[in-house]
């Protein structure tokens, strides 16, 4: 706890905060009401003067804890950082008072006066974080398959200094390249197939002294976290070594042919594409007449609903190929769209050049066995309606399914014992084998990919540490996969070097706070091992949670799950929370001032609430806006204290949950939405209605509905009956 | 932002560089983004709060480099900064705004919106503080900023500054500009009011932007009943960008979902040559398709005409149901191209393909790297992955082995 008298407040009047409230009293209140050691105003805080004012402060001993009630913590957050020389909190009254309220209002002072209050009691329930650094870390990465990403990983890795370790499942490396002729072009003018020189970059993985390669090797168990990771393998004997990040590149599958049916994939002559790829790298002559039928299998909700995305080019490539081969050949192409994006379209263009490819756009194709010619029926073709085409061999392009999926695979469990996490299993390879509570692989999205932020961090898997690369990640062709490749290292690195320093990696970078848990009290109820979205905790055989730190993405979830409220972080805690709820100076029941508290998320709600600010809309005055982590740290012991402090409403403003989840920690606002269903119990004990609790999905860019939504809000609680828990 | 981010997470110093008043690129200017739907500026806001946390990162913005020496490992690059005419101790109250007396066209919102000659960017801007466009600022014979500025944070006669860093590596990250559409000749941009492109869609339907939010007609500012949708505006042709700028298929269905949400009696029609929507994005555009007034068209659009009404009368051959169509449209977004912005890092060593994209293979192994659309036609998601990948070949060239 920051020792209350060595905190100073420090509280800025400029950018109108002066003119909007009185800031002297706010100073009375911090010193009066939060008993710091004193309370200094200023014009202009972050000015040269204000922060040589505190810096001074700081340095001759007078305060070991900085308050400053001034403008919001996205901004001039250069300016007050004093590192670790003092703990520090930041009170926002410019966006969320004087650029959101009426100048000189009673209700204006009062919620100013209140944000003092509720700062002065968080900053004395803080502490510097202690960062925490597990035992003999490693730097070595563990690269997972090896394919061309797998090596790629490998080989950058190794070029920037770090050991690897290369686990490929096969008695070579090389992965799916290895069964392709040529390859697609992927340098200018990428007008022609290129000579696959997956050799190449096999001699070079080899070559390197840095790369460790372990062939025909299955992992047997990864237990630990980043920093940490325990490998034991084997292939033919046993290995074990220790691993600071993992790289997952175990590629893809190509979509079972014989399961097109539909397609005639039963019928002689009938080949899918990985079989006539084999036959022209074997060099047998294709047959005279070639049809080849895309998107066989993908876009298609009986078998792949998403596009594969590079059988379009290689399809290309094939028919090409074939010219090459047999230039009598007469190749025709049965699309839906040809998706050759970017330079890709170069290559396209060359085949359109050539006479002997014939491309139509066709739909719903039909494939039938004419005495011995093939034939293919589509309709809605370039050539106008239905069209027949008659052949000697059809080429049905599959697609791409990622190899952490393995339809046979069942969860060995009565289905009443099954936990999410164990129906995630079903259907699921067995790749890594992690030691972890949550199951032994990473979880995926529905299409079986692995779970990420896939627009703007698509390598956080929600399994820290382990980031995936290349087709296992999405559909993509080899030139994509590499710089993937490239990328996931670089996760990769950066998590062997963060973890040491004690640092959190993706998204709450560089925090140095992680939760501490008062197992003393602990009831063994398994909510946070179940909740946490990231599995960083695992279980004893007494179901006693076990942390694994450095897999923690301090998003304090399992904060918020603890019903007996054993788990918090130095500078974030439940008693903390507690204490600003109960701080403000609550009106009584007959002055018909009612109180709403707001959580919210700080990562996109906050800032569109400051938003509001900037752009000068009103703001509620009866609202108390108080910060979380994320919406998943939030604990319904701070719902019971609101209720029974006379709080007359409550909202959480979080983010979208779902598929489309935008939840920076994937879980957080889902399960605060699923707690907060259940607090109807305490509301009914209370004699309370369940309307006074609001759940909310609130975006970044939602700054112009937010004051609006909760005006509205606002006027539903003034309809009722006031809290009749006021002044207890 | 993501590749100096990464290499800074690591443990690496960089300097950003950026040539506009504030961080974010073309994306913050954006409403959503496909297929989620969701605000840009939740993810660019991740990536700010990264960039607060990480002192390693030297943000220069109004900057752009001059010139670059050396060689991998050891590289000298002498940086210019624009006066902004507004310094660090600006707070952005924004007292200096009400003040002024000029105001400008804002290229923020492509000039469909005006600011005063002092102004921010944006409420999400980073760094957040205002600037001055000097190229309409009546200087200080006006000076009404400075006297009601508090901070002492307004100087007009502040100067160009040049800085001169050193670096193991250079990443290219300069990323696009949208085609000049106004070079197509038959599609009539800049010509009929009611043709826009695709950009400009992503402002209007931004909150933030001229109409805020509300998708409208150009001429009359009257709600749209039926809008089109021009693929491949620039792309895919020997005349303009002759490669595939892949991202304006499902711009283009996003900006169909952007109508249809504010206008559940609106049509929309999509004119495409092939419908581009590879991998995950299938199902975005599966969606786009169970919407029934959401109309596909195979087919190339031929022209574009004005009609007595101000509507956009757009034919186009349809190759599947035959013949011709003409739609009279109240709004039709052309989706242009991205073009790189090469011409702004011409002298810095960079070695271009003839459409104007930092490529790899022309680079070798010079400690010179490009990432984003500066690299090629790329989604977010595709140059978020590919800016990671070049902080690693950054690093490479700086790690000692
Ligand atoms: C209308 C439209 C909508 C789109 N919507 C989506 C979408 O929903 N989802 C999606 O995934 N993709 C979308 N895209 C694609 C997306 O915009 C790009 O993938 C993304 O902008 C690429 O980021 P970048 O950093 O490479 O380039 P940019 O965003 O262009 O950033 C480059 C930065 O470099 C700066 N710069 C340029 N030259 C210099 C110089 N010489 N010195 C210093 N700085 C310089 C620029 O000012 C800019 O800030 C869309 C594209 C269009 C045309
Ligand atoms: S993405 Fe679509 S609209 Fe854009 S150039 Fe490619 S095919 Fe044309």
């Amino acid at each position: 706890m920051a020792d209350i008298t060595k905190t100073g407040a420090y509280i800025c009047s400029g950018c109108g905060i002066g003119d909007c409230v009185n800031v002297e009293a706010l100073a009375t209140v911090a010193t009066k009401e939060g008993k710091v050691a004193f309370a200094k105003t200023h014009p202009m805080l972050c000015g040269a003067e204000g922060v040589a004012l505190i810096k001074g402060d700081i340095a001759s001993g007078a305060v070991t804890a900085v308050s400053i009630a001034a403008c919001s913590p996205r901004v001039c957050y250069d300016i007050f950082d004093f590192g670790e020389s003092a703990v520090l909190d930041r009170i926002d009254i410019r966006e969320k008072v004087a650029w959101s309220q009426e100048p000189g209002h009673l209700e204006t002072q009062a919620l100013a006066e209140d944000y003092i209050r509720m700062g002065m009691v968080k900053i004395k329930a803080m502490e510097l974080p202690v960062p925490f650094i597990p035992e003999e870390p490693s730097k070595t990465i563990m690269v997972v398959g090896g394919g061309i990403a797998g090596m790629t990983a490998a080989l950058n890795a190794a070029k920037a200094g770090y050991k690897v370790e290369l686990v490929e499942k096969e008695p070579a490396l090389g992965g799916f390249a290895n069964s392709l002729g040529m390859r697609l072009p992927d340098k200018a003018p990428y007008d022609a197939p290129m000579e696959n020189d997956i050799g190449q970059l096999v001699e070079d993985v080899i070559g390197d002294d840095y790369i460790n390669v372990h062939l025909g090797a299955t992992i047997n168990k990864v237990s630990g976290g980043p920093g940490i990771f325990d490998v034991s393998l084997s292939n033919g004997t046993d290995k074990a070594f220790r691993a600071g990040a993992i790289v997952l590149a175990t590629g893809f599958n190509p979509y079972d042919v014989k399961k097109l049916t539909k397609l005639g994939a039963d019928l002689p002559g009938v080949v899918g594409s990985v079989e006539f790829e084999s036959m022209l790298k074997e060099g047998k002559a294709p047959p005279k007449r070639i049809v080849f039928i895309l998107c066989a299998g993908s876009r298609d909700d009986e078998h792949l609903p998403y596009c594969s995305s590079v059988c379009c080019a290689s399809s290309l490539k094939q028919a090409w190929l074939a010219r090459q081969a047999n230039p009598e050949a007469s190749v025709t192409v049965i699309y839906r769209d040809i998706r050759t994006t970017g330079n890709m379209e170069f290559f396209y263009k060359q085949v359109q050049q050539d006479p002997g490819i014939f491309l139509t756009k066709g739909e719903t194709p039909q494939v039938a066995r004419e005495g011995d010619e093939l034939s293919v029926t589509a309709e809605n073709t370039l050539l106008g309606g239905k069209v027949k085409f008659m052949a000697d061999m059809v080429v049905l392009a599959t697609g791409m399914v990622p190899s952490t999926l393995d339809p046979s695979v069942k969860v060995d469990k009565p289905e009443d014992q099954m936990q999410d996490f164990d129906r995630d299993q079903v259907g699921k390879a067995s790749i890594l084998k992690l030691d972890y509570r949550q199951g032994p692989e990473v979880p995926d999205l529905k299409l079986g990919f692995p779970d990420s932020h896939f627009i703007c961090f698509p390598y956080e898997t929600r399994r820290t540490g382990i980031y995936a690369a290349g087709t296992v990640r999405h559909p993509m062709d080899a030139s994509v996969a590499k710089n993937d490749a490239i990328g996931a290292a670089m996760k990769a690195i950066q998590c062997v070097e963060m973890v040491p320093r004690g640092e959190a990696v993706h998204p709450r970078a560089r925090d140095l706070s992680h939760p501490e848990f008062a197992m003393e009290r602990c009831t063994q109820c398994k909510r946070c091992t179940v909740e946490c979205p990231f599995g960083a905790i695992n279980e004893d055989e007494k179901t006693n949670p076990i942390p694994v730190k450095s897999r923690c993405r301090r998003c304090a979830t399992c904060m918020g799950a603890c019903p007996v409220q054993i788990i918090n972080f130095k500078n974030y805690s439940i008693p903390m929370v507690g204490a600003m709820i109960k701080a403000i100076d609550m009106p009584d029941e007959d002055e018909e001032r009612p109180r709403v508290l707001a959580f919210i998320c700080e990562n996109d709600a906050m800032p569109a609430l400051e938003m509001a600010g900037i752009n000068r809309l009103r703001i509620n005055p009866v609202v108390r806006f108080v910060p979380l982590r994320c919406m998943g740290s939030l604990n319904l012991q701070w719902i019971a204290d609101a209720l029974s402090s006379g709080w007359d409403g409550i909202m959480l403003l979080g983010c979208k949950h779902g598929d489309d989840y935008q939840c920076h920690n994937v879980k957080g606002s889902e399960l605060a939405t699923i707690r907060a269903s259940k607090v109807q119990e305490t509301l009914d004990r209370l004699m309370l209605e369940s309307e006074r609790i609001l759940v909310d999905a609130v975006q970044i860019s939602d700054w112009q509905r937010l004051p609006k939504m909760i005006d509205g809000f606002v006027e539903q609680i003034s309809e009722m009956e006031p809290n009749p828990y006021k002044g207890f | 932002m993501t590749a100096a981010l990464e290499a800074a997470e690591m443990g690496r110093k960089v300097t950003l560089v950026e040539r506009e008043p504030y961080l974010g690129g073309r994306v913050i200017r954006m409403a959503k983004y496909f297929p989620k739907l969701c605000p840009p500026g939740c993810g660019t806001e991740i990536n700010f709060r990264r960039l607060r946390a990480n002192p390693r990162v030297t943000i220069m913005v109004d900057s752009q480099v001059a010139s670059i020496t050396g060689a991998r490992g050891d590289f000298t690059a002498t940086i210019k900064t624009r006066p902004r005419y507004v310094n660090e101790k600006c707070t952005a109250c924004g007292d200096c705004e009400k003040v002024c007396p000029v105001e400008r066209s804002d290229s923020y919102n492509y000039g469909m919106k005006n600011t005063k000659a002092i102004y921010l960017a944006d409420a999400l801007a980073m760094p957040f503080r205002h600037s001055i466009d000097m190229s309409v600022c009546k200087g200080a014979d006006c000076g009404e900023c400075v006297k009601v500025c508090k901070y002492e944070a307004i100087d007009l006669a502040m100067e160009e500054k040049t800085t001169t860093i050193t670096a193991s590596a250079v990443v290219h990250a300069t990323g696009w500009k949208p085609y000049d559409a106004s070079r197509i000749e038959n599609l009539g941009y800049g010509q009929i009011k009611n043709v826009i492109n695709n950009v400009e869609m992503e402002r209007l339907a931004s909150v933030s932007g001229p109409t805020e939010g509300r998708i409208l007609r150009r001429d009359n500012g009257e709600p749209p009943s039926v809008v089109a949708m021009v693929q491949c505006a620039g792309s895919r042709d020997e005349n303009h960008l002759p490669y595939c700028s892949s991202i304006c298929c499902l711009v283009s269905i996003k900006h169909a979902n952007y109508v249809r949400e504010q206008y559940p009696d609106s049509d929309v029609y999509v004119f495409y040559i092939d419908l581009r929507a590879p991998g995950k994005y299938e199902s975005f555009y599966r969606k786009a398709m169970e919407d029934p007034k959401i109309h596909f068209i195979k087919g190339k659009v031929a022209r574009i005409e004005e009609d007595e009404s101000g509507r956009a009368v757009v034919t186009a051959e349809d190759i599947i149901g035959g013949g011709k169509t003409r739609v009279a449209c109240d709004l039709v977004v052309l989706a242009t191209g991205m073009e790189p912005e090469s011409k702004s890092v011409a002298p810095l060593m960079a070695k271009f393909n003839p459409d104007g994209f930092i490529l790899e293979e022309l680079q070798g192994d010079a400690g010179l790297i490009a990432c984003g659309v500066a690299s090629g036609p790329f989604d977010v998601t595709t140059s978020t992955q590919n800016s990671t990948a070049a902080a690693l070949k950054a690093v490479q060239a700086g790690a000692r082995r």
